[in-house]
């Protein structure tokens, strides 16, 4: 099963620090492989390193694939994750 | 072999040497046969896992001894290690390129750390330090190099060139029985940190150190008089191990004042009060006595970390340190750093100067939301006990003119949130440019008191650079010069009403002590360890004593006088 989708970066500092290690650690929990686009390069999302060296900040547009028996859940999860997680962060980093 | 070094913190120990390496990455490039490809693959999995157990140690030991946010920078380090891409990276070099596994792993991190390295962000930049450094881990593992952390499993003496706050950090300090360098001054951060840990240092030995010194040596190091013996003989280690029981008495001895006030001979109370560096810190000053904290240095809350510390983490180590003091004063200290400590995130450019570049206030004035943050959450902890704020590096009016409209502004921010704190909060400065000394009956009118910061006043007037080794028997707390200065900076405080402290290392000197007496001083506060010795010296002084003294110290032309004079008067 292959999933793909498209998610905007809201949060300030981007897929930087905290929020780069967790959505790591949330790719991580499934067995599809999955991927981030952004800039014609791709990465994958289980991978720190690769996730930061894409230098994703704020309104960047990524594209997310999955491909695996739990990519369905994988790309919704992390979809959640961008979208109503990571903005959440910013408000304990400007305090 | 004897050697004399700068003694900087005191105690006597025995034991053997570990040394600190420098890094050594000179890793040869060297390709492998087919055959051996599985087992340097082996090789490759086996470093790694060392080297996170090693960064779960390090991040451990940060957490318990220095606190757990300081300690995250290492989760970073381990999930690196985690990464299934740079793993898979190691085993494609060594299996396709037929390196060997360190060559392998020097040539994989080298080029991801280019690539953060050209990276335009300033936070990523510093992610290629981090690949670089456990880069560096597993080839020390792989090579067999010796590096810090796992090799205290038993207790030993720290030698090293020199020894920077973080590389103290890491270290499992419980096991460190003392520090000696080649570098490094009685003022240097490493040296103030040996103190408030109690544990012995000595400093600046020189060449002869490393030359001389390998791993498990013996050692005899004195922490009181900066003597450090090499692979003393029989007789030697007899003497000390007698200077040792002396030493202990002495702290038996001085022991009753962990529970008395500081008074003079004839009951006047003075304030004898403790610095520190971080809230661990704060054990040391109670245990030993302290009745307040009269300087509580906040740069190691900023220091060795990713991104600037929130108001809320700040907010909840002030509350504890206040809660802990109870109805004792602390003076929180905002602020003071500069190009000479390593701040990535501050973004400071190299300075040619940076004791007399942006630190401290200027920096602060500079970048209002670092200092409003930290502000308010001072202000937010200052109802949990009896909190003070100072501000650093103070050399004109408008600047404390301008800290105290940005403190005003953040009180009017907190009252519109309907947040507590306490109204009434003292604001002092330090009095340590010669600037601040000459107008001080101006800035005495601005705050509610003056604290004297010997270790920079000195620096600054006797044009002393404090960390310059080859001219450090010019800087003395006993030049004429400083002994007028502090003087003034007393009379002009006491003319406006307000209460002077001193927070430099002279505070807890002894021999100082009837000259800084007699001239009026109301607080002492000092390294947690020099406590119990100062309130034994004020006991046998009356004030009127020490007035006399004061007098006639002040009569002296040079500071060999002013020393001797000292000398002959400690009772």
């Amino acid at each position: 099963m292959v999933e793909e989708k498209k998610v905007v970066i809201k949060n300030k500092i981007g897929l930087h620090a905290r929020p780069a290690a967790q959505l790591v650690q949330k790719a991580s929990k499934f067995k599809s492989n999955i991927e981030i686009s952004f800039n014609g390069k791709k990465v994958s999302a289980k991978s720190i390193i690769g996730v930061m060296s894409l230098g994703v900040t704020q309104g960047n547009e990524i594209i997310l694939r999955a491909d695996g028996e739990d990519a369905e859940e994988a790309i919704k999860e992390i979809e959640k994750f961008i979208i109503v997680e990571m903005p959440k962060e910013d408000k304990e980093v400007a305090n | 072999m004897k050697m004399k070094g700068i003694a900087a913190s005191p105690g006597i120990v025995i034991g053997k040497v570990l040394i600190l390496n420098k890094e050594k990455s000179d890793v040869k490039i060297e390709t492998i046969s087919k055959d051996r490809i599985k087992d340097e693959i082996e090789k490759l999995h086996n470093a790694v896992e060392k080297a996170k157990k090693e960064i779960k140690i390090i991040k451990d030991n940060i957490g318990k001894e220095i606190g757990e946010e300081r300690a995250k920078i290492f989760d970073a380090h381990m999930m690196m290690l985690d990464d299934p891409e740079l793993i898979s990276a190691f085993e494609t070099k060594i299996r396709e390129g037929k390196f060997s596994a360190p060559a392998a792993v020097k040539q994989v991190i080298e080029q991801y750390a280019e690539m953060f390295d050209n990276m335009e962000d300033e936070y990523l930049k510093m992610r290629g330090a981090d690949i670089k450094d456990i880069g560096k881990r597993v080839i020390n593992i792989l090579l067999g190099n010796k590096e810090l952390p796992d090799a205290l499993d038993k207790e030993v003496i720290i030698v090293a060139e020199e020894l920077s706050p973080s590389s103290i950090a890491q270290l499992d300090t419980k096991k460190v029985l003392a520090f000696v360098t080649k570098d490094g001054s009685r003022t240097s951060h490493a040296s103030i940190i040996a103190r408030s840990l109690g544990i012995p240092a000595v400093v600046g030995l020189g060449e002869v150190l490393l030359d001389k010194v390998q791993n498990n040596s013996l050692l005899i190091v004195d922490g009181n008089s900066g003597e450090v013996y090499l692979n003393p003989d029989k007789d030697i280690l007899e003497i000390y191990k007698q200077k040792i029981i002396e030493y202990k008495t002495e702290l038996e001895r001085l022991a009753v004042y962990s529970n008395k006030k500081a008074k003079t001979k004839d009951g006047i109370a003075i304030e004898v009060v403790g610095n520190i560096g971080d809230i661990d810190d704060l054990e040391a000053v109670l245990i030993n006595g302290g009745e307040g904290i009269g300087l509580f240095r906040t740069e190691f809350l900023y220091m060795n970390r990713a991104e600037i510390p929130s108001e809320e983490e700040q907010f909840e180590v002030y509350k504890k340190v206040a809660e802990k003091m109870e109805k004792n004063r602390v003076v929180i200290r905002t602020l003071d750093i500069g190009a000479d400590k390593e701040v990535p995130y501050l973004d400071l450019p190299k300075e040619m100067n940076p004791f007399l570049g942006y630190r401290g206030i200027r920096l602060c004035l500079d970048k209002t939301d670092i200092f409003k943050s930290q502000l308010r959450a001072i202000l937010r902890a200052s109802k949990f006990g009896n909190l003070s704020v100072m501000f650093p590096m103070i050399s004109s009016l408008d600047e404390v003119k301008q800290a105290k409209d940005i403190f005003n502004e953040v009180k009017m921010e907190l009252d519109n949130e309907s947040l507590e704190y306490n109204e009434n909060i003292e604001i002092g400065i330090m009095v340590e440019t010669p600037a601040a000394v000459m107008i001080a009956d101006n800035l005495a009118e601005e705050v509610d008191f003056f604290s004297i910061g010997t270790n920079d006043l000195i620096q600054y007037t006797l044009a002393v650079d404090r960390t310059n080794k080859k001219i450090a028997d010019l800087y003395s707390a006993y030049h004429p010069a400083i002994l007028r200065l502090v003087k003034k900076i007393i009379d002009e405080g006491h003319k406006a009403g307000i209460w002077v402290g001193m927070c430099g290392e002279a505070a807890g000197d002894e021999l100082l002590l009837p000259f800084l007496l007699g001239a009026g001083l109301d607080e002492f506060s000092m390294s947690a360890l020099s406590i119990p010795k100062i309130k034994e010296s004020l006991e046998k002084w009356s004030k009127k004593d020490a007035e006399k003294e004061m007098e006639n110290i002040l009569q002296l032309k040079t500071t060999r006088e002013v020393k001797n004079y000292l000398q002959k008067a400690k009772r």
